[in-house]
């Protein structure tokens, strides 16, 4: 089991691969964070952004449907369809909303790992 | 160049954005120097900040947008001088900035009249969102508001008022009728009638002569010697353009304030410009923001070396107040001596319509609407470009009456210059032109032209215009579905078909291309469903499902669910009421009656919708398919079984019709109903299909929807007996399921349906198409393979493990979640 701790990102486990579905997403804790790991199994990507939706602040863009918009990833929100990119998190159908947060995604074998930045956490990331 | 900029409102915002949009980059540097804390927001708007939005939801742009675009920004800070000679200014924070221009734009405050006591507490002007956080924290304290100012804003201010929460709001305008600039007397007792409806009293007619209280207010004292019992006021009588830095260093303005601008927005200093509500042209102060921005328009080109003229601004405005629309174009007023008036009024609805004809009948010179607007754009543009009229002008104010016109007929008739978009001021020869040059959808045409960005006015023209030109060239209008397959619904509809595909994957291979959106997504699960209706959550089509069917459920404010177990016919056991309440109570749910006759639990997380329904399921409950594009419920009226009146048994009816199409998915939503006899207690005829009982059997009714635009059905079939009814109900929903576009209900179906009703009855109770055999053999398999996909789900430990929040936490619920108490039950926490 390889894990990195580099001064900046600190690689945590988040689940199996088969925990998530081939072309959706989950919702992992870390902490108090919440955040919604995606697959696109088509494309064989993943992606990770903060679970929370900046539009009316709820916990929820895990359970968004995702896609492409001319070919860039996203995921659109359930509760009113706001879509972000999941490449650079930024709003695609509201200039004036704020991005989401993203977090870089690897998997070795069949498991996943989420890398979350601002190193310091004395954390257990061991599964 | 360096401009400085005075004034961070609206217009500011406008200039600069047009500033950066036209020079070349790095030609300009903006400085902007605004004395509100915030940076520029919608002022228009600004009642909204009472009915849910933040001041940052208001913001034109966020403060990061300044910074981007290399503007420096200093708010909270006034310039207090200009030096024209050394062409510098200085400001109340100490800074000084040099500039080759000056644009003042200072905008207005509001005008407080010299009425004593003006500076009591609870008194309030309406204007910036300081003003709105200091009503909104004394509000609670009051109960009776009053608002002086009958005008725009006025009423705005009252409706914010109302928004507050006051008990009684009053509005007291010193002229005879309201909105006195926009609207005439008649007009004006029809919206004065409506308001009072809403809860304000109008009180037209009134001078204010003094403010009651000690040091706070407790009423309002007129001419009249009658008094006013409020304890909270807001003043919105009017503005006053602030010209104080402009005169401090000598700049020509008017003598009731303003600063005087040439054609080119210059004041007497050519390097000095002023544009909005602070400029004074041709002895005008331009109280709206359309005018605000084409001054920006004009004085952005100038300094920049394009000749543009400022020549005026119509001032007509649509407006929605408190619900009502009001609209005002050309000249309301013409005197009756120059023109013909033709007038529509009805007080039972609240409409009251005018328009003023030139005397030789050809030109509309003006008119006013007030509670329904629809047809503003169309006679804006007619009055402006001075199209002529028709032989019977009356026709212009009461639609067509006997015989057919084509929709948009009234655009093709505009002339090419015709301002479309008056916002961003864009004729229709710009919009056609955009269509022919490849521009065919709405989002293409607002990207090429700017038409329809702003206030969104205009939208339903340019739709038409596109759809016209599109025509005119001879193409033919497919609704395909989105940019990842290249076909409409229906085609896909038979192709999926065809192939025999069971999964979006699938149906991506073969007739899509990239990965699919949340747009194509649900509209292939639904096809599959209506086709296969296997269980949705299988083959990896959980999430292709739209939202609320990939849980099962409906997803409420906070991210917790609602439960709804079908109640075929709206029959329910006193048994099966005792389950529902002992599952509510268990896991803490709020209950609520619905209108299609079942009931509704609230707050589930979804870590406990398999144990709720695995409750529910053991009680012999099924899935009520609330959150699906699905058959929903078939109400009914308690029938001859119970009622005096009733023919027949409708609730048998209904029951049967329900349990017969439980499950099935559709374009949209179906409703459905069974009422016993013609008084309809069940209201068959606002639904999908509605059934009433005849002496001789069942009349069929189709197409009726609720919602926004209410419609009612059409009979398609009537005297029918159970199984006619039956057959004729399988074939009419599959016809619906294989041709209607997404998300389309079955009202805007028909509508859109070459032929109409008439059509309709002609495929299915006629077979004129020959299909009927096959539309009823469809829907029988659809049936026979009906299973309730909560049980599947309880029944299955592969599915239930969805339904969980965490993935690497699945005991955990959402710890973000947070009820409140309203009534004896819990309901969502407000979200900001």
């Amino acid at each position: 089991m390889s894990l990195e701790n580099s001064s900046t990102l600190t690689w945590f486990y988040a689940c199996k691969v088969e925990d998530v579905p081939a072309n959706g997403g989950v919702c992992v804790k870390y902490f108090d964070e919440q955040i919604a790991l995606f697959r696109f199994a088509r494309r064989n990507e993943w992606y990770a952004t903060q679970n929370l939706c900046p539009h009316r602040r709820q916990m929820a863009l895990s359970r968004g449907m995702t896609g492409t918009q001319e070919g860039e990833p996203k995921v659109a929100c359930p509760f009113h369809k706001k879509s972000f990119s999941l490449v650079d998190g930024r709003c695609l159908n509201d200039e004036h909303e704020c991005s989401l947060n993203t977090y870089p995604v690897k998997v070795e074998g069949d498991r996943v790992y989420i890398g979350i930045g601002a190193g310091g956490q004395n954390v257990e990331v061991m599964a | 160049m360096k401009i400085v900029i005075i004034g961070n409102g609206m217009t500011s915002y406008k200039f600069c954005e047009k500033m950066i949009a036209k020079a070349a980059p790095g030609a300009v540097e903006l400085v902007v120097f605004g004395e509100e804390p915030r940076p520029a927001y919608d002022r228009v708007h600004l009642s909204e900040f009472f009915s849910g939005k933040t001041a940052e939801d208001l913001e034109m742009v966020p403060a990061s947008w300044y910074a981007e675009q290399n503007i420096t920004l200093h708010l909270g800070d006034p310039v207090q001088q200009i030096d024209r000679t050394l062409k510098t200014v200085h400001s109340y924070k100490g800074i000084t900035e040099s500039y080759d221009y000056l644009v003042l734009a200072t905008g207005s405050s509001a005008f407080v009249p010299p009425i004593p006591g003006v500076d009591k507490k609870g008194v309030f002007i309406y204007r910036t969102i300081e003003d709105l956080e200091m009503m909104r924290d004394f509000a609670p304290k009051a109960s009776t508001g009053a608002v002086i100012g009958g005008g725009l804003l006025g009423l705005e201010a009252a409706k914010a008022l109302l928004d507050l929460g006051l008990k009684k709001t009053h509005v007291i305008e010193f002229a005879p009728r309201l909105m006195p600039r926009q609207i005439d007397e008649a007009g004006s007792n029809l919206l004065k009638a409506k308001l009072e409806t809403l809860g304000l009293e109008i009180h037209t007619s009134k001078s204010t002569t003094n403010i009651m209280g000690e040091d706070t207010i407790t009423g309002l004292q007129f001419a009249d010697d009658s008094i006013l019992e409020a304890d909270m006021l807001v003043i919105s009588a009017g503005i006053s353009p602030r010209d104080e830095v402009a005169r401090l260093c000598g700049l020509e303005t008017g003598h009731r304030g303003g600063i005087v601008v040439n054609d080119q927005l210059q004041t007497t200093d050519p390097c000095i410009y002023a544009i909005g509500e602070c400029a004074l042209y041709n002895g005008m102060i331009y109280g709206l923001v359309a005018p605000g921005y084409e001054m920006a328009e004009v004085a952005c080109s100038h300094i920049l070396g394009t000749e543009k003229a400022f020549t005026g601004f119509d001032m007509s405005t649509k407006l929605k107040l408190i619900g009502v629309d009001v609209a005002s174009f050309g000249n309301p007023f013409a005197p009756a001596d120059q023109c013909r008036t033709i007038i529509f009024e009805d007080t039972m609805k609240g409409i009251y319509k005018r328009i003023n004809v030139s005397t030789d009948g050809k030109y509309l010179l003006g008119g006013i609407l007030i509670g329904d607007a629809d047809a503003y754009n169309m006679l804006l543009q007619t009055a402006k470009n001075k199209v002529i009229l028709p032989p019977n002008p009356e026709d212009l104010l009461l639609g067509a009456r006997g015989g057919q016109t084509e929709a948009g007929a009234g655009v093709l008739g505009l002339p090419d210059e015709a301002t479309i978009c008056s916002c961003e001021n864009v004729s229709k020869a710009t919009i056609c032109n955009a269509v022919t040059a490849g521009n065919e959808t709405l989002d293409a045409v607002k990207k090429c032209t700017k038409a329809g960005t702003c206030c969104g006015g205009c939208v339903p023209m340019v739709k038409d215009l596109i759809t016209s030109t599109m025509k005119a060239q001879g193409k033919y209008i497919r609704n395909v579905v989105c940019e990842h397959f290249s076909y409409s619904r229906q085609e896909l509809f038979d192709l999926i078909k065809i192939k025999e595909v069971r999964t979006f994957d699938e149906a991506l291979d073969h007739y899509g291309h990239g990965d699919g959106c949340e747009v194509c997504k649900p509209v292939v699960a639904s096809i599959l469903a209506s086709l296969w209706n296997e269980m949705i959550l299988t083959k990896g089509n959980d999430t292709v499902q739209d939202s609320n069917d990939r849980y099962l459920a409906n997803i409420q404010k906070g991210g917790t669910y609602s439960v709804v177990p079908r109640v075929p016919g709206g029959e329910i056991t006193p048994k099966q009421l005792m389950v529902i309440a002992q599952v509510a109570e268990k896991y803490n749910l709020y209950t609520k009656i619905t209108g299609g006759q079942r009931i509704d639990m609230f707050g589930a997380h979804v870590n406990d919708l398999p144990l709720i329904w695995e409750e529910l399921v053991a009680a012999g409950f099924e899935s009520g398919h609330a959150y699906g594009k699905a058959l929903r419920t078939v109400k009914s009226c308690v029938g001859s079984t119970w009622c005096r009146f009733g023919l027949h048994d409708s609730v048998s009816f209904a029951i049967q019709i329900e349990q017969r199409y439980r499950g099935l998915r559709a374009p949209h939503k179906l409703k459905s109903a069974v009422s016993g006899c013609i008084r309809e207690c069940a209201e068959a005829q606002s639904k999908d299909f509605g059934i009433i009982a005849t002496e001789k059997g069942w009349n069929l009714y189709v197409c009726g929807n609720g919602g926004s635009k209410p419609q009612h059905a059409l009979l398609l079939a009537g005297d029918v007996d159970s199984a006619t009814c039956i057959q004729l109900i399988d074939r009419f929903l599959m016809f619906y399921i294989k041709t209607a576009d997404p998300l389309t209900r079955t009202a805007t179906w028909l509508n859109k349906l070459d032929g109409g009703i008439e059509y309709l009855r002609n495929v299915v109770v006629n077979d004129s198409l020959g299909i009927a055999a096959q539309l009823e053999a469809e829907m029988q398999v659809l049936v026979d393979n009906y299973k309730c996909e909560w049980k599947e789900v309880v029944e299955s430990p592969e599915l239930r493990k969805r339904f969980s929040h965490f993935v690497n936490a699945p005991e955990e619920k959402d710890p973000t979640i947070k009820f409140d108490n309203l009534r004896e039950q819990k309901k969502a926490a407000e979200w900001k």
